[in-house]
């Protein structure tokens, strides 16, 4: 750590720098992800029809002046499909990363922090999470559970708190050693308010890049569960269940039924990755 | 060689019991995980007679308590009697050996890809730091793992199968070369994220190694610069992308599940999905515990090989 970034008295101020000074490439990724939570939120005011309206008369049909992206094969507006599609591509996702961070940070601070028995204990564990196979147990478990949304968001959660906690875990090691650590434990400080108010604050940094990161992975796994059929129920306009639906109509028909959410999905895990990386260099690295 | 190789082995041995210990439970415990009651889950849709009940509370012993069950269920795997498939009375094993051939093709197929491509481009980009391609493999990172499988695969699937129509859209193939042809793009599909993993290690790794002072040192003596490259610098640099096999396997093995279903292929991993969705618990358990013995046996293959390869593990012995 160089000195004049230590005793920088305007964290404000270098993050606005920073800010200012993002790449091209990470400043479309914000673009990209904020258009995303646009459509999320409303979803049903720009979409042009209900994303359900079944219309067999007018069935498969490439796009036209009436259906920009044309349609499925009942009918179906794909359009509108796609943009009501971004809400279960962001909520999930969120609860999965937000979640599994906030159960990762509570035991990579006891992990880090207090060492001993509790530190062996929690990092067996994680090991042994690790060595499972776990996308395998994902999809087995979720489906005989018997499928659904709210299911495998749950279970995906789980998976991914024995990578976090490593995470946070390394964090706080990082941080132990250091002076102001030292000098809060001199002025007799309580464990709980080092942990709370002295360690969190500087580990904030790697968690919330992590948590973008995360975020893809989840985006991009929950997605995967809807297109085996074991995540949103059938029906529901999900980005994930529509390749699955749609993918005959690559073949003949409208192909669009498939690729403009295969590229919605693509585009919002890129950005979130790209984002995740930039915060990481700018902010720790 | 020597002691401290067996020793080693066998920690690596009694780590990988544990693990399919734990593999084994949870998907002995998939009875009790259906919802509804576990005679009901595994009679499906058949008729619901005494006999048929009688004769799956026998099968399964349903009257034992949970441990006892497990054992005697764990026994007659280990015997190789996976059971009896719900939807169509085959045995399980049966099924299981007629698929098996497709997913293990595509799976080489997949991991000479990612060896052969990840490996090289990776040691390409590290060498022409900054160049076209060292921008092309970063960025190329960045998508494979951002793009799942099953994503990359429908693209490939529209974009070579249907408006090039160089590869076929459907089945997999008869003989040998027709089933190269017909899992070239599955095998790309799966290939391409886990091969962002090996690229940028291999890179990071070849970056390192080319400024230490051996490399510096052999150059001085004098040796080709081809000699360096691939003895001293290659060499050294492979180390990081033998410890990351293991979650190549695992992604391969992961990734070949959607891979499947994407191209509609008939192998293992859609013969897993087609399980979990028709509730054919002895099928699912049957198929998860062949691709998790794969998974552990593999990684347990890797662990032992690694040591051969590093001899600094072999001489100074086990940390963890």
């Amino acid at each position: 750590m160089t000195l004049p970034e230590a005793i920088d008295a305007h964290p404000v101020r270098r993050v606005s720098r920073r800010l200012a000074q993002m790449p091209l490439l990470v400043a479309l990724a914000f673009v990209v992800v904020c258009v995303v939570v646009m459509c999320a939120v409303l979803a049903p005011w720009i979409a042009p029809y209900d994303p359900s309206l079944q219309r067999l008369d007018v069935g498969v049909s490439l796009p036209s002046s009436d259906l920009i992206l044309g349609t499925d094969t009942l009918g179906r507006d794909i359009l509108s499909r796609s943009i009501h599609g971004a809400s279960t591509a962001l909520v999930g996702p969120m609860v999965i990363a937000a979640g599994a961070f906030a159960i990762a940070t509570i035991l990579g601070l006891l992990a880090g922090y207090l060492g001993g028995w509790i530190d062996t204990l929690i990092m067996r564990w994680v090991d042994f999470m690790h060595g499972l196979p776990s996308t395998l147990i994902v999809i087995v478990v979720v489906g005989v559970i018997g499928g659904g949304y709210w299911v495998a968001v749950a279970v995906l959660l789980i998976a991914f708190v024995p990578s976090d906690t490593r995470i946070v875990r390394s964090a706080v090691l990082e941080q132990r050693p250091r002076p102001y650590i030292d000098a809060a434990r001199s002025l007799g400080i309580s464990k709980p308010r080092i942990l709370l108010v002295h360690i969190i604050p500087n580990i904030l940094p790697i968690i919330v890049a992590y948590v973008a990161i995360d975020f893809a992975f989840a985006l991009v796994n929950l997605a995967g569960l809807s297109f085996l059929g074991l995540g949103v129920e059938p029906g529901t306009a999900d980005w994930g269940r529509m390749l699955s639906e749609n993918r005959n109509l690559l073949l003949g028909g409208n192909p669009l039924g498939t690729l403009v959410p295969a590229s919605a999905m693509i585009l919002t895990a890129i950005s979130m990755n790209l984002i995740g990386d930039w915060l990481f260099e700018e902010f720790i690295g | 060689m020597g002691s401290g190789l067996v020793r080693l082995i066998l920690i690596r041995l009694a780590q990988a019991g544990p693990l399919l210990v734990a593999v084994s439970l949870i998907v002995f415990a998939l009875i009790y995980l259906a919802p509804g009651d576990p005679v009901r889950t595994l009679l499906g849709a058949k008729p619901v007679t005494p006999e048929a009940i009688a004769v799956l509370r026998e099968r399964y012993n349903l009257e034992d308590p949970f441990i006892v069950q497990y054992l005697k269920w764990l026994w007659q795997m280990l015997q190789g009697d996976l059971g009896r498939s719900i939807s169509g009375n085959r045995r399980v094993i049966n099924i299981i050996a007629e698929r098996l051939s497709i997913s293990a093709f595509l799976a080489a197929m997949s991991a000479v890809i990612v060896l052969g491509a990840g490996i090289g481009l990776g040691a390409w980009a590290a060498l022409r730091r900054g160049s076209w391609i060292d921008r092309l493999t970063v960025t190329s990172g960045v998508l494979g793992i951002s793009s799942p499988p099953f994503v990359t695969g429908l693209f490939l699937l529209y974009l070579f199968g249907v408006i090039l129509g160089w590869f076929p859209t459907f089945g997999a193939g008869a003989n040998f070369l027709d089933r190269l042809w017909h899992l070239t793009l599955p095998a790309i599909a799966l290939a391409f994220s886990v091969m962002a993993i090996v690229m940028k290690i291999t890179r990071a790794a070849m970056i390192e190694a080319m400024v230490k002072d051996y490399v510096t040192f052999a150059r001085a003596r004098g040796l080709s610069a081809r000699r360096v490259l691939l003895q001293y610098v290659l060499r050294n640099a492979l180390i990081p992308v033998i410890t990351a096999a293991g979650l190549v396997i695992v992604s391969l093995v992961a990734g070949s599940i959607y891979v499947e279903v994407t191209f509609a292929l008939p192998g293992l991993g859609t013969l897993m999905v087609d399980a979990v969705s028709k509730r054919d618990i002895p099928l699912i358990q049957g198929t998860t515990l062949v691709f998790s013995l794969f998974v552990v046996v593999a990684n347990l293959l890797i662990d032992i090989l690694y040591t051969f390869i590093d001899p600094r593990i072999r001489f100074e012995g086990v940390k963890s």
